[in-house]
């Protein structure tokens, strides 16, 4: 995720650390544009809103700057910034999440974790100029944050910004297996919600 | 759907979708669908429903958050506003 002027990541990283632990400060700047859009992205889909996401985003940069001297370079600079937003983010969202994330982890651990489909209305044959709008946009941004933020984060991260399976794992510091049934979880909770939303917008027509 | 003869097809969704199933639970999966109208419309919307998020635009962030998360960080002599 990190590709400036077609440079590798990697180099991009070796600088970004190099610099930002000489105290060079243009360093800061270039890890704030490299990764700055990205952690952008996964706080606001986990905060909903920009005003808690900016926070978060402005405390990870300000922790990563400040304990740079304890990445350790086990995982990408991106995973360990990807790492430092989630925990921010869940730092917050901790007091009304607890309950959430409790039944997720007992959820891990069940072979039938999953929800089962309740929906059938089949919106695939509606016409393509039903799902090019900013209605559907929004709705497609809301089904997002009716996930609880163990699933969200996990759909954000593998699905929208593209890492792997041990790149979330490592991020969220679960199991790759765990990383699995997340997103098979939350596949099938968006398809419920965007399967009720298209169903009731046919009945209103 | 038919919670017991269908649920087979859940657990095995996500990898089939993402073109990581074998060859074996493929074909389970496509003759079941075959033949159940309910898992086939499963499959079908939830492919949309991936598909819609990957044309989803990616939120970007606002010039002045930018701005001031510069400022923020002491970094306001480093700060280029996008042209």
């Amino acid at each position: 995720m990190s590709e400036i002027n077609n440079q590798p990541a990697d180099e991009i990283d070796a600088l970004i650390l190099a610099g930002i632990r000489s105290g060079d400060k243009s360093a800061c700047a270039l890890c704030i544009e490299t990764y700055g859009p990205s952690l952008y992205r996964l706080a606001l889909r986990l905060m909903q809103n920009e005003k808690d996401a900016e926070d978060v985003v402005q405390e990870t940069f300000l922790n990563a700057f400040k304990s740079i001297d304890s990445f350790e370079g086990r995982s990408g600079l991106g995973t360990w910034l990807y790492r430092i937003t989630y925990n921010n983010a869940m730092m917050r969202l901790r007091k009304p999440d607890l309950e959430t994330v409790s039944v997720e982890d007992k959820l891990d651990g069940m072979e039938e974790g999953y929800s089962v489909p309740q929906q059938f209305f089949d919106w695939c044959c509606l016409p393509e100029e039903d799902f090019d709008s900013e209605e559907v946009r929004l709705e497609l941004e809301n089904a997002i944050g009716e996930l609880s933020p163990s699933l969200s984060s996990v759909f954000v991260l593998r699905e929208l910004e593209g890492l792997s399976t041990r790149e979330t794992a490592d991020t969220l510091d679960v199991s790759e297996d765990v990383v699995k049934t997340r997103l098979r979880r939350a596949r099938l909770q968006l398809r419920e919600q965007l399967s009720t939303y298209f169903a009731d917008h046919n009945e209103a027509i | 759907m038919d919670q017991k003869n269908c649920r087979f097809l859940l657990g095995d969704l996500s990898d089939y979708l993402d073109g990581q199933a074998s060859e074996a639970v493929c074909a389970e999966i496509e003759r079941h669908i075959s033949e159940c109208e309910d898992c086939r419309v499963v499959v079908d919307t939830l492919n949309q429903t991936l598909h819609l998020y990957h044309m989803l635009p990616q939120p970007e962030m606002p010039e002045d958050l930018r701005a001031r998360l510069y400022k923020s960080l002491d970094l306001e002599p480093y700060f280029k506003p996008k042209a």
